[in-house]
């Protein structure tokens, strides 16, 4: 009658080895097309030599000092953003006389290009980590502000009627019933938001100069060492990857009782 | 105990306006079993929302103890049909139970006795830290049950709370209700579209009109208790009942869905 808690297990090998094949058959395709000359070797070195200079790089203080760079950018910026989005959100979608009343601000500043703003932060913030940080924290908002949003408003009638039926006070309500159905939505931004923060601190690095992998990589480019660029650019998806598992990890733990996630304990 | 006077409820204005109640009076007296019968779409959900205080009325009112219910009442738990989602799926069974208790003035052991008397009464000892969804239709709705009577409260009501569960589950369930009734001693209100269940449970069946909703008769069952699922069935008296009420519901019903009358 239980519900079964465990899934049954695959051959994790198996699902390993199919995982990773297709990796493996891309990688190989490129690492031939550059030794062949299929691809210009001027712009396109071979896999096995970008990983190389990637290598050579993790043992330089200068490298992993950017990744920390853009690391703080990022974290800074979803931190604000965070700080922002989540009480606004949970101002707004409560009421929904409030909502009506910057609904439409919201909906004209949220299609604004974060880049867009790139000479006002360097106008405001100049063009070290300030202007990075207004940058991620300005594009991270939004995602984050209507992921919160629709959390708060997508509370079941029924959950709410029982709330009232056993006459829980308003705080109560807010903690125990409508916070906890909105987390879902909540973790969903913050995972979109978290890969927008990544984009801009790159982006303003790249565009402003503001210190960090970005600005690394324009500097290859400048250098015209290859290599590098291709072993920085990998450093970036590497990033993105790595946080985006940091943030399902989390959904999986804290989010456990959603049907999404059911049985991945 | 609980009386409803004169209760009538509309949705709309103007044109566009629905009579769910038309105007509705009966009484629920200490310690009973009412239930509430009528055919689908009549306003049983709405009349127990009224009664709940989940609802205002447009015209009458609700009264508990000579009270008027502006509000849900401290005395009253309820049983909503759609257990999966009057559950909160993040929280355990014990803590799901434990919910309505937090605000009540009661000490830890307190409480903890209450939802562990709570979830015996429901034979549900040892699911106490399972989640509800990992649980049967059935046994989530026997902890919704378990909620309600942690709460220990004067009147019970229930809305249609056996609807979605198959028929064994749903027999089951119906004896629960009987034997929790005795053992909180507790007035309840269950409304149901099924003539048999309200039959089956009830000290009175209250059957309503098809809307706008009115009282047709109240029945009182006189059945012999305890109640058992073969022999209580088996009654010739059972049969006269149900029968009763089933011709009762049909001679009201409109054979083709009539036009809504202006107003």
């Amino acid at each position: 009658m239980v519900a079964q808690r465990v899934r049954a297990a695959r051959p994790r090998a198996r699902t390993v080895a199919q995982t990773w094949s297709g990796v493996a058959a891309v990688l190989l395709l490129a690492e031939v097309a550059a030794r062949t000359g299929l691809l210009p070797r001027r712009y396109f070195p071979p896999v096995t030599e970008m990983f190389a200079e990637l290598g050579r790089q993790t043992t330089e203080t200068s490298f992993w000092s950017a990744v920390g760079q853009t690391l703080q950018g990022w974290a800074l910026g979803l931190g604000i953003a965070a700080a922002f989005a989540v009480p606004i959100g949970m101002l707004l979608g409560t009421s929904a006389v409030r909502y009506r009343a910057f609904r439409v601000i919201i909906e004209f500043l949220r299609p604004i290009p974060s880049v867009a703003l790139v000479p006002l932060a360097i106008l405001v913030y100049g063009v070290g980590l300030e202007s990075k940080v207004f940058l991620a924290a300005f594009a991270a908002f939004w995602p984050l502000l209507i992921q919160t949003l629709y959390g708060m408003q997508d509370v079941d009638p029924v959950a709410l009627d029982t709330a009232r039926v056993f006459r829980l006070g308003r705080v109560e309500r807010l903690t125990r019933v409508v916070l906890p159905g909105a987390v879902p939505y909540v973790a969903t931004g913050l995972r979109i938001s978290s890969s927008v923060a990544l984009i801009l601190a790159v982006t303003a690095e790249l565009v402003i100069g503001s210190p960090g992998l970005g600005r690394e990589i324009n500097a290859a480019r400048v250098g015209g060492a290859t290599d590098l660029l291709y072993a920085l650019i990998i450093v970036t998806g590497l990033l993105g990857w790595v946080l985006n598992a940091l943030f399902a990890a989390g959904e999986r733990r804290v989010l456990h009782w959603h049907p999404s996630q059911r049985g991945a304990r | 105990m609980l009386d409803v006077s004169g209760l009538s409820k509309t949705y709309g204005e103007g044109e566009r306006v629905t009579h769910a109640i038309a105007e509705l009076s009966f009484s629920v007296a200490e310690g009973e079993f009412v239930c509430v019968v009528g055919p689908s779409g009549c306003g049983k959900t709405t009349l127990l929302r009224c009664m709940a205080g989940l609802l205002a009325p447009t015209s009458g009112r609700v009264t508990l103890r000579g009270h008027v219910v502006d509000g849900p009442p401290e005395q009253i738990g309820f049983v909503f049909q759609e257990y999966s989602r009057s559950l909160m799926p993040w929280l355990s069974l014990r803590d799901n139970i434990a919910l309505p208790l937090r605000h009540k003035a009661l000490g830890r052991d307190e409480r903890n006795r209450l939802v562990e008397d709570a979830v015996e009464s429901v034979g549900l000892t040892g699911f106490m830290d399972h989640y509800p969804w990992e649980l049967s239709g059935g046994m989530q709705q026997r902890v919704a049950i378990a909620r309600a009577l942690a709460y220990q409260p004067e009147i019970l009501l229930m809305d249609e709370p056996f609807a979605s569960v198959d028929a064994q589950t749903r027999a089951d369930l119906e004896d629960l209700v009987l034997r929790v009734r005795t053992a909180y001693g507790v007035t309840v209100v269950f409304v149901t579209h099924d003539i048999d269940e309200a039959v089956y449970l009830g000290d009175r069946v209250v059957v309503l009109t098809p809307p706008p909703t009115a009282v047709q008769e109240v029945l009182p069952v006189g059945l012999p208790e305890p109640r058992d699922q073969v022999e209580t069935k088996e009654l010739p008296e059972f049969a006269h009942l149900r029968a009763h009420i089933f011709r009762s519901i049909k001679r009201k019903q409109p054979d083709a869905p009539d036009l809504p009358t202006p107003t």
